[in-house]
């Protein structure tokens, strides 16, 4: 075929947009590779033990990450069963039950509330959710649930609780909107099949729709869990920042991303650098593990694989 | 001036489904020719090999040869043969973004010319020659969507005319208008054919008698019976044509 | 189960959706209200037009740190828009199909869910670490690579909403498939990408966690790329973070501000998205 000006500037269009399509996977290795040859000195120094010691002594050359890993778990557990099943009901309530005006103006707000910055969360959670949480709801909390260890101790506002809280207000957006857009691919022949067999709304719902849409929604739920884990200032501004293992959800605490925050440019010496890059590097490994294997879910359900498109 | 086209053992697949099967034809120069046939039989993959957009459509092949003029438009670099066949389109497109005027001169534009004189002087040529020139003159800036259906396709076939091709393709172009609309575009082929080939695809019988001077019907990808057109209607050789044309099927 | 037994059931589970979807809006109004409240009580004209103070005294502004997010979010438009656009664009108009693009795809989707700090810790391995200082540059670099997955994901949407006939006609005058991508496909889905990047510019305009080492932050102006800026997420963070009630009270102001313009660039967007005429 001839060769002219029209199929160079095919070439090189196609060319460049490959490159910049392919530079998405590589940008995603040379983060990975990046982390992990930074965290190499901390990895070789102390192996396996940085994940179960539970010292963070950057005066004795002693890291461990366990009180990061152990912080960041319950924030983000408390976040997920917070705002698990609220998020699945609004999700619920904006996909079947709504009214068309009533659904666009609900899920602008939901969708403002995703847009509100992280730190004006933080900010919030430091002068209005933590003097709160101290003065009335952990009060309460001991004096009703005070045999149960996780609500003991002094109320101090600052802590796991108002941090997972914050996490909660900030991953219920991801829940609901992804669990929405799985619901909505829910063909209506399925809820009409259910309805025309004398189902009530709700019965409609938990056999047509949830029942098809559920592993989208546990996708959903994951990659809310994903948000949680790796959300960093909000929860750096009200978990207390206390390498400690408490039982107590009042109690102060730490985050893998807070530590990371609140150090990194304080590293003074390459081990203790490397070894809040190798917290980094855990927090990068399971949020990828986490989002690839949510995506999956949500993509099965959603368009599947190929993205559902036709040519 | 339009071009000949000689069409020898055409064959084309979508995937491993063959559309077109040993297409023998003659296309005379300035003459309309009507392409009928029912639905799936092949007639829009075969003018869609003519300007090889057929080849744009991935897993889409084609084999054989097609002359213009005696030339293979196999051995031509396809994106200068479909400045060479210009070709509209069964629904109206006119480009969504541009003014009517960009739209008529987007060819010549994207090609390189930007003499604003001679743009400016291929825009009116070929509006005029579309008939649209005095219903749009006034409002060239207007979006390409803000016009009628109709006025949309005359807009399509004047778009395709700035480039000035030879043989001009069209995709049964007046099935998405109604009635009067049709009747317009069926008026402008008729004018158009003093200087265009045309090879036109239609599901309309009595529009191929209108406007064709010979017709071709198209069956299961095969090319069944190919004659001037009152030959055609009035006293087909074959009788899948007339089982065709007296609507017995299809 | 009786028929009223189920109504009952039903009308309580609808109940408890309807009261998810009044609880999960009480924290946006109570965010926002204390924002709104707080913030406009400590806006002045000082804030627009000074320079933080020393660490307790009262006054100041936050111009530096205003200037500083506007350079950074415009430094990584600059990188980070047309690197999304042109990956959407071989995702859509190239390969649609291909192994290739659903694992290009698919970790677009991947990497929006990657915490921002660890972008911020890459980039200070690489850039910040090489270069021997923070500077605006690498915090513009954080925040680029941050937005693209999110102008990928919108744009491929946005040309996916191009009908294929409007392609057909580009190629049907004899025009490149270059020039058909570039001069009529993404004109015509222009409004919808512009949209989609805007969302990106304002999600990171509000990002935090990438700048902590890249731009640092700076209590003065900065005066090239090369050096530490300012810019207001950093600044809120501080001041919310210290001892002064000063510093608190800026903190609000600063959040307005913020929240301000990430809200301005969103509307902005959609209004712009609601307009667009019909393909």
């Amino acid at each position: 075929m001839k060769q002219n000006r029209a199929s160079a500037g095919d070439t090189i269009l196609r060319l460049l947009t490959f490159l910049m399509a392919v530079g998405v996977v590589g940008l995603i290795i040379w983060v990975g590779w990046e982390m992990f040859s930074s965290a190499k000195e901390s990895i070789n120094a102390f192996g396996w033990s940085f994940v179960t010691n539970r010292v963070w002594d950057p005066v004795k050359q002693n890291f461990g990450a366990l009180p990061f890993i152990y912080g960041t778990i319950v924030t983000s557990l408390i976040a997920l069963v917070v705002a698990g099943p609220i998020g699945l009901g609004v999700a619920i309530f904006l996909n079947e039950m709504a009214p068309g005006k009533v659904r666009s103006l609900i899920s602008f707000l939901v969708e403002l509330l995703a847009a509100i910055p992280s730190v004006v969360y933080g900010l919030w959670g430091i002068f209005v959710l933590a003097p709160l949480l101290r003065d009335y709801v952990e009060p309460w909390l001991e004096k009703w649930f005070g045999f149960l260890p996780l609500f003991q101790g002094s109320a101090v506002g600052l802590g796991m609780l108002s941090g997972g809280l914050i996490l909660a207000i900030m991953i219920l957006p991801t829940i609901a909107a992804i669990s929405r857009e799985v619901m909505a691919a829910v063909p209506d022949s399925q809820r009409e099949a259910a309805l025309a067999l004398g189902a009530t709304k709700w019965e409609m719902v938990r056999v047509a729709v949830l029942a098809y849409a559920k592993s989208g929604i546990l996708g959903g739920v994951m990659l809310g869990l994903g948000r949680a884990l790796g959300e960093t200032m909000a929860v750096t501004m009200v978990i207390g920042n206390r390498p400690d293992i408490l039982p107590s959800l009042f109690a102060p605490a730490y985050s893998m991303a807070a530590v990371i925050a609140n150090e990194f440019t304080e590293a003074t010496y390459n081990l203790y650098l490397s070894s809040l890059v190798e917290i980094g590097l855990i927090l990068f490994g399971i949020t990828l593990v986490l989002n690839a294997f949510a995506r999956l879910l949500v993509w099965s359900v959603a368009r599947g694989p190929k993205g559902g498109h036709l040519v | 001036m339009g071009q000949s086209l000689t069409i020898r053992n055409l064959n084309a697949w979508y995937g491993d489904n063959q559309t077109l099967k040993g297409i023998n034809m003659e296309i005379p120069a300035n003459q309309v020719t009507a392409i009928i046939g029912p639905s799936g039989c092949g007639k829009s993959t075969f003018v869609r090999c003519i300007n090889r957009m057929h080849d744009t459509v991935p897993g889409a092949r084609a084999a054989g040869e097609i002359l213009l003029d005696g030339e293979n438009i196999y051995a031509k670099d396809p994106v200068e043969l479909r400045r060479t066949v210009g070709m509209v389109f069964q629904k109206p497109n006119p480009f969504p973004a541009m003014s009517i005027y960009d739209n008529v001169v987007a060819g010549l534009k994207l090609n390189g010319l930007r003499n604003k004189q001679k743009l400016r002087a291929a825009a009116e040529k070929s509006l005029r020659m579309a008939a649209l020139w005095d219903e749009v003159n006034e409002r060239l800036n207007y979006s390409g969507m803000s016009l009628s259906g109709g006025q949309q396709q005359r807009l399509c076939i004047a778009r395709a005319l700035a480039v000035e091709p030879s043989v001009l393709l069209m995709d049964e172009p007046a099935s998405a208008l109604d009635p009067i609309a049709t009747l317009r575009i069926e008026e402008l082929i008729l004018e158009l054919k003093k200087d265009y080939t045309i090879v036109i695809v239609t599901h309309n019988m009595q529009q191929a008698a209108r406007i064709a001077d010979s017709t071709a019907f198209f069956l299961n990808g095969e090319l069944i019976e190919h004659g001037p057109t009152s030959e055609i209607f009035m006293n087909p050789k074959e009788k899948r044509t007339e089982d065709y044309i007296t609507g017995r099927f299809g | 189960m009786s028929s009223r037994l189920r109504k009952y059931r039903n009308a309580l589970m609808l109940g408890i959706f309807t009261l998810c979807t009044l609880l999960a809006l009480i924290p946006l109004f109570g965010v926002l209200g204390y924002v709104v409240k707080n913030g406009i009580s400590a806006l002045n004209l000082e804030f627009f037009t000074s320079l933080p103070q020393p660490m307790g005294v009262a006054g100041g502004g936050m111009a530096n740190a205003i200037v500083g997010t506007l350079i950074l979010i415009a430094i990584a438009g600059v990188l980070g828009i047309p690197t999304g656009i042109l990956a959407a664009i071989y995702l859509t108009e190239y390969d649609r199909v291909s192994w290739l693009s659903t694992l290009v795809r698919f970790t677009t989707d991947v990497l929006t869910g990657i915490p921002s700090i660890i972008i911020g810790i890459v980039v200070y391995t690489t850039l910040v670490m090489k270069t021997g200082n923070f500077s605006a540059f690498a915090g513009g670099v954080a925040l680029a690579i941050i937005m693209v997955p999110l102008v990928i994901r919108s744009t491929e949407e946005m040309l996916k909403l191009v009908p294929q006939t409007i392609r057909e006609a580009g190629y049907a005058l004899g025009i490149p498939r270059w020039r058909t991508i570039l001069r009529i496909v993404l004109p015509t889905a222009a409004k919808g990408i512009l949209t989609g990047a805007m969302l990106a510019v304002a999600r990171a305009a509000g990002e935090t966690a990438p700048l902590l080492f890249t731009a640092l932050g700076n209590q003065y102006w900065a005066h090239s790329l090369n050096e530490p800026i300012a810019a207001l997420p950093l600044q809120i963070y501080q001041y919310a973070t210290s001892p002064y009630k000063d510093w608190h009270r800026q903190a609000w102001a600063g959040s307005l501000v913020l929240i301000f313009l990430v809200i301005i660039l969103s509307f902005v967007a959609r209004l712009a998205f609601r307009n667009r005429k019909n393909f």
